[in-house]
């Protein structure tokens, strides 16, 4: 592939795409602000102070290649024995280019039987996920994946 | 005559020739602006259209003839009954999942919706569907999956949503339901679901066969400013994308859907308006004869396949 | 009208963990979306989700915007006694929504 052409239909799918998410939503004048992986570390300080977060333990289930970025299925699981002296206390998860960090905080707690849950998000834009376990020892697990999110082909109108 | 820009794009798929580099650079500039096609020497100058996978440089007539418009007879022939294909398999297992689970799928919301409304009572006459109707997972089975069908008093086809507000007004006597309003999706859904997994019966009788003619007639005219008919993409290039979405073959086995893209239930004229628009070609209001008679003909196209609603869809 | 479907076993051993799932319908409006007029359409979310297990909260969410409309959540628990599992779901604009499950553990 030649690199010269690649950029620009890159350039060029980059204003469709635009041009296509305008139109499939009640017409957008301006594109809203995004987060930016500083805002995700931000969000992340935030609810999780500063204390050190290790990556493990926690799995991310997400499809590489959505199918609409308006529903992705996703689901965190947490590698822990769910006792009720050694179990999950919380999952959260962030995104990197929505306009907001956040996506969801799960409180699970003792009787959880299994560190899992599972829903359905929205992404704006191909970007980053990072999922964040607190366990009961109160110790930090994280977790990132890489998702591509593809915009739909043709625009609807305002029904 | 080299095909055009729509090469451009597949280049993963073709070797680039020589004209490649000049025709990207153009078209970057120009993207907005559409051009009808008058002859064999220009192209057509549009995003949707730019978007298409070529289906090989073996077949560069097959190219012209989509975008240039050819010669005004459709090369498509209709899938053949063995190669038809749901559109279901052309989802991602993630999405299918979504589908295949009753306790996940949105689309139930509708369906149970629609459960509880089959027992209000509505209109002048204070009569719920239930009241003629009985228990729907008897009555209603096998129906959504032989409409569109004849209104012998109107003497045309009318879908299942105009069926509804027909009940309602002749035995009810009650208002029509809006096209799209939740009460309708939720009427339709529920009806439609008792055909679940059941074939695709059109109904045959004779009066109904020059309305599948006309349905055809516009599945397969080009039309709008992109001078695209139905067949263009759904008979011949079902197999490949329109950007990030399969094209499919538009068999509409699942209706009412739940469409990602709306994030909601949707009839299937909202579908093939959206298709419309797509196309850049003039729309129809919801409940036209031309809209209906599509439908009439897609679901003959779909004869012999299961219903599946509440599908999910992208 | 039915806003939600919920999915819980009826019946379970004692110590078994048992999967719950929630389908609840809401349109889950961003509050990042424009008319065409060019004004922003104000958030309408649901922002948490409980579920309490003979009265003992179980599992919470805080929701975003981020999550998809008609909000799916799906958790676990282990099954302790039969009893009822109450959810409920708070949202913007005075939203608030509950439904509940019945389980037999042996």
């Amino acid at each position: 592939m030649r690199n010269s052409e690649g950029s620009t239909r890159r350039q060029f799918l980059g204003i469709a795409g635009s041009a296509a998410a305008i139109g499939t939503i009640p017409v957008v004048s301006l594109r809203p602000v995004a987060a930016t992986p500083e805002t995700m570390t931000a969000a992340i300080r935030n609810v999780i102070g500063s204390a050190v977060v290790r990556t493990g333990k926690v799995k991310l289930d997400v499809p590489p290649l959505v199918e609409n970025g308006n529903t992705v299925p996703m689901t965190v699981t947490v590698s822990s024995p769910n006792t009720p002296e050694d179990h999950v206390k919380s999952i959260h998860v962030f995104n990197e280019k929505n306009p907001q960090p956040n996506i969801g905080n799960f409180y699970l707690g003792p009787r959880a039987g299994r560190g899992q849950i599972s829903t359905r998000i929205r992404l704006a834009d191909s970007q980053k996920i990072t999922a964040i376990a607190r366990l009961s020892d109160d110790s930090l697990w994280s977790v990132t994946a890489d998702v591509v999110v593809t915009l739909a082909a043709c625009t609807e109108e305002v029904i | 005559m080299k095909p055009f820009g729509t090469i451009c794009f597949a280049v993963v798929l073709i070797a680039a020739s020589d004209h490649f580099p000049k025709f990207v650079l153009y078209r970057s500039t120009h993207f907005h602006e559409l051009r009808k096609v008058m002859g064999t020497s220009k192209y057509i100058d549009s995003s949707a259209a730019f978007l298409f996978e070529v289906p090989g440089s073996n077949s560069p007539l097959v190219v012209q003839e989509l975008q240039i418009g050819g010669t005004g007879i459709a090369a498509a022939t209709e899938i053949p009954p063995n190669e038809r294909r749901s559109g279901y398999t052309f989802m991602t297992p993630d999405t299918q999942a979504i589908q295949d689970d009753d306790t996940a799928n949105p689309g139930m919301l509708w369906v149970l919706d629609g459960e509880s409304l089959w027992k209000n009572k509505a209109g002048a006459a204070n009569k719920s569907c239930a009241d003629c109707h009985n228990d729907a997972s008897t009555t209603m089975k096998g129906v959504a999956a032989r409409y569109p069908a004849l209104d012998k008093t109107l003497g045309r086809p009318v879908n299942l949503e105009q069926r509804v507000n027909l009940c309602r007004a002749r035995h009810q006597e009650a208002s029509p339901l809006a096209y799209e309003s939740r009460d309708l999706l939720a009427l339709t859904a529920f009806v439609a679901k008792q055909s679940r997994g059941m074939a695709i019966t059109p109904d045959d009788t004779a009066e109904l066969q020059p309305f599948i003619a006309k349905g055809r007639d516009f599945f397969m005219k080009r039309q709008g400013q992109l001078n695209l008919g139905c067949t263009n993409c759904h008979d011949d290039n079902w197999d490949k994308h329109l950007a990030g979405s399969a094209v499919t073959q538009a068999l509409p086995i699942g209706y009412p859907i739940y469409r990602l893209e709306w994030q909601s239930m949707g009839s299937l004229q909202r579908r093939l308006r959206n298709c419309i628009t797509g196309i850049r070609a003039r729309n129809y209001d919801y409940g036209a004869p031309e809209l209906v008679e599509l439908e009439l003909y897609l679901m003959s196209r779909a004869s012999g396949m299961p219903i599946e609603t509440p599908a999910v869809r992208p | 009208m039915t806003s939600a479907l919920i999915n819980v076993p009826k019946k379970a051993k004692r110590g078994d963990v048992i999967e719950i799932k929630t389908l609840m319908s809401h349109i889950m409006e961003t509050g990042y979306r424009h008319t065409a007029a060019g004004q922003i359409i104000p958030r309408d979310i649901i922002t948490s989700f409980t579920c309490r297990y003979n009265g003992e909260e179980i599992f919470r969410a805080d929701l975003f915007p981020a999550i998809a409309a008609n909000p799916f959540i799906t958790f676990f628990t282990v099954a302790t006694e039969s009893g009822k599992f109450d959810f409920e779901w708070i949202g913007d604009n005075g939203f608030s929504e509950t439904a509940s499950a019945t389980i037999s553990v042996e």
